[in-house]
């Protein structure tokens, strides 16, 4: 980095810190955008010129949860005094909510695909983990025979355009009957993470010195045992770091969840823009079902910012 | 064997009981590796005895074998080609982009600023997004009426995302905005492992700025950008989901999306076969290249 010190330099130095924050802001734009309109009133979402400045309401995200129909009479003021609060805001925008048969309000399909996002995500992550960390072990100290051959056929099954697997792997499903399952999504996100966090797990590895495991062996530790009560903890850093990126992936995954399911397992990233259909569409719920979906994603950003570098180069490059 | 007794006692309990470290080896490699065999190599065997039948999935008919004819008809498919090299130019253009716009932002970066670390996180947050989301609501932004963009920048009804010259630009305007900042990410990597020691051997012998940045900063950091622009080819090439949610504009087909077309929507699944393997072929050579220069890396 070159010393700064010259009057020329400082100035230099200002304009790089105003042009990085400009940088940022345009950047960060895109993601301001979608954010506000989830908490836009209906008519401004779509507004000719566009509203930028606005009066925030939740209503998106109870429409979110909800099924709703079109008013079609203006509604009796005592059933309006009579709604909670956040039924008068669906009742606002001249929509009702559908109720079952027992008066209960209907839920969207938007949970139940959110939820199938978590369960797959969450139980892929923990299998690819699991077992990409004892492969990583096993390559990491042992000598295994065509090392650099299996290493590469690992990653480049993480590489392959998911199109050119989604074929066979439907046909397969479907021979099996796994094609719309949970199952069928868990197993093919393990196999497809898995390959990643061996890569990533190997570098972690790696870098805990030999030494402890061998003072281990010498204290009368099996392998295993050092194994769990040496390695395991000094890699926790790593494990947690290589979970969150195989979440990550599993979390936005769309081609495989697209061809592989389309209701009872299906996940949000194929359910939210199949909520764009032709015609008029309220773009305040799409945004606020996006918003939700991103923010864990921008939450685990934040937490795993000192091991993205990382993670990104497959553990090849660290900081 | 051993008694009772000694299995109370750890030290022989390690000499006789414990998994002997070939077993540990074996129990710890080869699950995965058998599990990557049957969920990857397995089906691409499969497919690739489809590809030499007229199979569709979408029929119970007669399935015959055709030979080589699936992939002699694939090759000589002019909207085939089209996509190719539409995907071609897309990748030119993405990639270009991310180096411009991602090694700028590390050359700006790349100096004491007040937190740069939360900075640099938030540049950070559009590659972690969800492709197909980010195109949706780069849908909403590009939108000729009521898009942000055309306001933005002044703009009249441009409408970017159905106009065959500009759908693939827009296309790949979105995925610069996504990936831009993983070349960033690598760039400062490499930026900060410059010896400084070299800077102030430059400025001691008054070398220009100029100089200083083609005759040492370039030479240093290329090795880590050549990694990223190689990933990023290959992850562009294989382009999917933000491109197939953003426009459906014939002039900006990538290759993926006409394999998708091909063998979901019109289930020629023969011929689709086909064109994956081709696909296969050519991205495993990216690949290859790849995982060259990242054990390169490593070494250093």
């Amino acid at each position: 980095m070159a010393v700064v010190s010259t009057r020329a330099g400082r100035l230099g130095n200002r304009i790089a810190i105003a042009a990085v924050i400009v940088v940022t802001l345009i950047f960060l734009s895109p993601i301001y955008w979608i954010t506000s309109t989830a908490f836009k009133p209906l008519v401004l979402a779509t507004s000719v010129p566009p509203t930028v400045v606005f009066e925030p309401s939740i209503t998106p995200f109870v429409k979110l949860f909800t099924k709703r129909a079109q008013l079609t009479t203006p509604v009796d003021p005592a059933v309006y005094e009579a709604a909670p609060w956040w039924e008068k805001l669906v009742l606002d925008g001249g929509e009702r909510l559908s109720r079952d048969g027992r008066g209960e309000v209907v839920f969207s399909a938007y949970p139940d695909r959110f939820a199938n996002s978590l369960i797959i995500a969450v139980t892929s992550t923990l299998l690819a983990v699991s077992l990409g960390t004892i492969t990583a072990y096993g390559f990491s100290r042992f000598r295994v025979k065509g090392e650099a051959d299996l290493l590469f056929f690992i990653l480049s099954t993480r590489m392959l355009p998911p199109v050119v697997v989604a074929i066979p792997m439907f046909l397969m499903y479907r021979a099996v009957g796994l094609n719309d399952t949970h199952i069928g999504l868990i197993i093919l996100y393990t196999a497809f993470n898995v390959s990643f966090a061996v890569w990533l797990m190997k570098g972690f590895i790696d870098e805990i010195p030999k030494e402890y495991e061998e003072a281990a062996l010498v204290d009368g530790y099996t392998r295993m045992q050092a194994f769990f009560k040496i390695v395991l903890p000094e890699a926790a850093t790593g494990i947690a770091a290589t979970a969150v990126f195989c979440f990550i992936t599993a979390w936005n995954e769309y081609a495989f969840a697209l061809i592989l399911s389309n209701r009872r397992a299906q996940t949000a990233p194929p359910f939210i823009p199949s909520q764009v259909g032709t015609g008029l569409q309220d773009w305040t719920v799409i945004a606020a079902g996006t918003v939700l979906f991103l923010l864990p994603v921008a939450i685990f950003t934040f937490l795993l910012r000192n091991h993205l570098l990382r993670g990104m180069s497959f553990g090849a490059i660290r900081k | 064997m051993t008694s009772l007794i000694t299995t109370l006692d750890p030290r022989s309990r390690a000499a006789s009981r414990g998994w002997s470290d070939t077993t540990i080896r074996n129990v710890f490699v080869i699950p995965t590796v058998a599990f990557l065999i049957i969920f990857n190599v397995f089906p691409l065997l499969y497919s690739l005895g489809f590809s030499f039948t007229d199979f569709r999935a979408s029929s119970k008919a007669q399935v015959n074998l055709v030979g080589f004819k699936n992939y002699v008809d694939v090759l000589a498919d002019p909207v085939i080609w089209r996509t190719f090299t539409t995907t071609l130019w897309y990748v030119i253009v993405s990639v270009t982009g991310q180096f411009v716009v991602g090694f700028g932002l590390a050359l700006l970066l790349n100096r004491p600023l007040p937190y740069k670390g939360l900075l640099t996180t938030l540049l950070m947050l559009p590659m972690m997004l969800s492709p197909v989301v980010v195109g949706l609501f780069w849908k909403l932004i590009y939108d000729p009426s009521w898009g942000i963009l055309n306001h933005a920048l002044g703009l009249g009804r441009v409408a970017w995302l159905s106009d065959a010259n500009l759908a693939l630009y827009a296309v790949a305007i979105t995925d610069i905005w996504m990936w831009s900042p993983f070349v960033m990410l690598l760039s400062l990597a490499g930026l900060s492992a410059v010896p400084k020691h070299l800077y102030e051997a430059a400025s001691i012998d008054r070398a220009g700025k100029l100089y200083t940045f083609f005759r040492i900063t370039l030479p240093l950091v290329a090795p880590i950008l050549l990694i990223a622009v190689i990933f990023r080819t290959m992850e562009a090439f294989k382009t999917f989901d933000i491109a197939f949610v953003m426009t459906g504009q014939p002039a900006a087909e990538l290759i993926s999306s006409r394999l998708y077309k091909m063998a979901f929507q019109q289930w020629q699944t023969g011929p689709s076969s086909a064109l994956a393997y081709i696909i296969l072929i050519m991205v495993l050579c990216i690949t290859n290249i790849y995982v060259k220069y990242l054990n390169k890396a490593k070494e250093r």
